[in-house]
């Protein structure tokens, strides 16, 4: 697969803030590829640079190999984390300005289907719900065709439906072989949608590659989950790593039967276990900072 | 190009038209002004205006005894065309020279130039000299007629400058700007769209404004139509270009506002919207230069009243699209697409 946009040492220096620090990576073309990282990892700031709306200190984008420039933002559709869009404007010419500033374009009709847009056409822009108006700004992203698109946070503040609603949607968009960029702080949409994730924090890449990979890299254990008021034991000895979050005891181990028959010898309160395999929120996690459990 | 400007372009006006407050609003209050100035102003103003005919800058109030009579403005005239032309406008009362040959010009048909006669000639009646006396005849300009111009202007000034400068500025607030940029749309093709957007909105208003109040008032017009219109669509732009110029960086409406405002209010008191600078100091009418709402007046004025062509507003027309150059280089340089 061609590479479809490589970041080449990318630097971002803000006063007295060091938002994006030498940063490489490269999207091979058709792939959905994660950026995850907690706030002030640099994400947004990674990818407007790529997107060409805020400069870089240093270092360089490059779309299938050159520069990127009017080409690419032909070429490209952005979604951002929030856009404000005109008043007084309905749904049908929104997308149509937004159209017409494009050489390369979509077929409306096929964008505003896509996007469940038919019964909004004559909306006003203000009178949208949160998912309703991420469908728009979704449409806005497509309707030049796009042979790459970047979401940033695309469903942040929608209700799980609408969330599922709108990775059913990036992923047809997906298998049309368009390549994508998403930025999110749901590692389960990371997990769903991702062919490729890179885990930032302060600014750097910290980990790299597909999402199975990882956890395959990071992690060989299981997790056994108990809930902490149902427990009624002692934990004192148990050689396996234990975390403790948000009223849970998590407890990492290589042998599930041992641990369980240690567990059962020490307290009577199983009820409500879970074991299940790591995920990307353990490996974000991980990766990103332990206060998180605290 | 051309799509991508007629795209911003019809947004623009779709957004503007749609918000009816706002379109209300810029036709009600100069209807309003026009019609509330029609009734207070539909008797002369009680001052007395004389123009005296002299090459010195400076009048010397000890020439004459009439020069130092109160409740006269006297103005300082520098040449006979335009202080006969005044006369025959009864925009001076009475025109005099104490310059070589003592005389006086009135309007026959002026019933302050006949006041004003009579303390002219009781002052010199000690001074042994006799003032020639010449009558210049022409009907009278009422200042509904004379502050037209001005209220229109003031509106084109009002919408240009807001309705571009603040909008601009939400756009950039919000975000909608940095979203534009993301497309191929050029930070020149926004500009454009933005001056053509706010000129076909002007253009509409203020006809429709002018030929309401000449249909209800029978306000005075003896230029050309067509050159009236360029003064529109030159003036227009050069404020459009400055309201540009203002908002191409600024993030907060707030500081938005203390700008337009800077700009403005000193425009609507010294560029002659409600009454003439002929009388102020010569520094203010130097600072009024400045501002080209000054020179679309003097302009409008020449056109509407004295049935003004192209060659004599020549150089109101010049400096105007040497401003609106300036304005639109500095925009369009200085822009900021981003928020931060």
């Amino acid at each position: 697969m061609p590479i479809a946009l490589e970041a080449r040492n990318l630097v971002k220096q803000y006063p007295g803030v060091l938002a994006v620090d030498d940063l490489s990576f490269k999207v091979e073309e058709g792939v959905c590829f994660g950026l995850l990282g907690p706030n002030g990892a640099g994400k947004t700031t990674t990818v407007e640079i790529m997107e060409g709306v805020t400069p870089a200190t240093s270092g360089a984008v490059y779309y299938y190999g050159k520069p990127a420039g009017s080409k690419f933002r032909e070429e490209a559709g952005i979604q951002f984390q929030s856009t404000a869009l005109q008043q007084f404007i309905s749904v049908k010419e929104t997308l149509e300005m937004f159209r017409d500033l494009y050489d390369r374009q979509a077929d409306l009709d096929q964008v505003i289907d896509d996007c469940s847009l038919r019964d909004l056409l004559d909306r006003d822009n203000r009178k949208l719900s949160g998912g309703q108006l991420q469908r728009l700004l979704l449409g806005i992203a497509l309707v030049n065709d796009p042979r790459i698109v970047f979401l940033d946070e695309p469903t942040t503040g929608l209700d799980p439906q609408a969330r599922r609603n709108f990775w059913d949607l990036i992923s047809r968009i997906r298998s049309g072989g368009t390549t994508i960029i998403l930025t999110t702080h749901y590692m389960e949409e990371a997990q769903f949608l991702c062919d490729e994730i890179a885990i930032m924090d302060v600014g750097k890449i910290i980990t790299q590659g597909s999402p199975e990979t990882l956890l395959k890299e990071h992690y060989k254990n299981v997790i056994i989950e108990l809930p902490l008021k149902e427990f009624d034991g002692d934990l004192d000895g148990i050689e396996h790593r234990i975390f403790e979050t948000q009223g849970i005891i998590e407890i990492e181990t290589d042998d599930v039967n041992a641990s369980l028959q240690e567990l059962a010898a020490r307290t009577s309160g199983l009820n409500g276990m879970k074991i299940r395999q790591p995920d990307l929120e353990d490996l974000f996690l991980d990766l990103t900072g332990h206060s998180l459990r605290a | 190009m051309l799509k991508r400007i007629y795209a911003i372009f019809r947004a623009r006006n779709l957004e503007f038209v749609r918000d009816r407050g706002t379109m209300a609003w810029n036709l009600i209050l100069p209807v309003m002004l026009m019609f509330g100035l029609s009734f207070i102003f539909s008797a002369d103003r009680p001052v007395y205006v004389v123009g005296v005919l002299q090459s010195a800058a400076e009048i010397d109030v000890g020439v004459h005894p009439f020069l130092q009579t109160r409740y006269i403005d006297f103005v300082v005239i520098n040449d006979e065309e335009t202080g006969f032309s005044r006369i025959a406008r009864h925009q001076l009362d009475l025109l005099v020279q104490f310059e070589g040959p003592q005389q006086y010009w009135i309007n026959p048909d002026s019933r302050k130039g006949y006041f004003v006669e009579l303390a002219l000639l009781e002052s010199g009646s000690g001074q042994g000299t006799t003032l020639v006396k010449a009558q210049i005849e022409g009907d009278a300009i009422r200042y509904v007629d004379w502050v037209l111009p001005g209220i229109l202007g003031m509106n084109m000034m009002f919408s240009s400058l807001f309705g571009v400068g603040y909008v601009v500025v939400r756009y950039r607030k919000n975000g909608f700007l940095k979203r534009l940029r993301a497309t191929p749309l050029r930070s020149l093709e926004f500009v454009i769209a933005q001056v053509a957007s706010r000129l076909a909105l002007i253009v509409m208003i203020t006809s429709f404004l002018f030929f309401g109040t000449r249909f209800f008032l029978d306000t005075r017009m003896d230029g050309s139509y067509l050159t009236l219109l360029t003064v529109l669509i030159v003036g227009a732009i050069c404020l459009i270009s400055l309201g540009l110029m203002i908002s191409a960086r600024v993030t907060s409406e707030e500081l938005a506002g203390g700008f337009l405002n800077m700009v403005t209010w000193p425009m609507m008191m010294l560029s002659g919207v409600w009454f003439s600078l002929e009388s102020a100091s010569e520094w203010v009418r130097r600072i009024s230069d400045i501002f080209p709402l000054t020179h679309v007046l003097d302009a409008a004025r020449a056109v509407m009243i004295d049935g003004a062509g192209f060659v004599e507003i020549a150089p109101q027309l010049t400096t105007l699209v040497i401003m609106s150059a300036l304005f639109l280089s500095f925009g369009a340089l200085a822009f900021r697409w981003h928020p931060n």
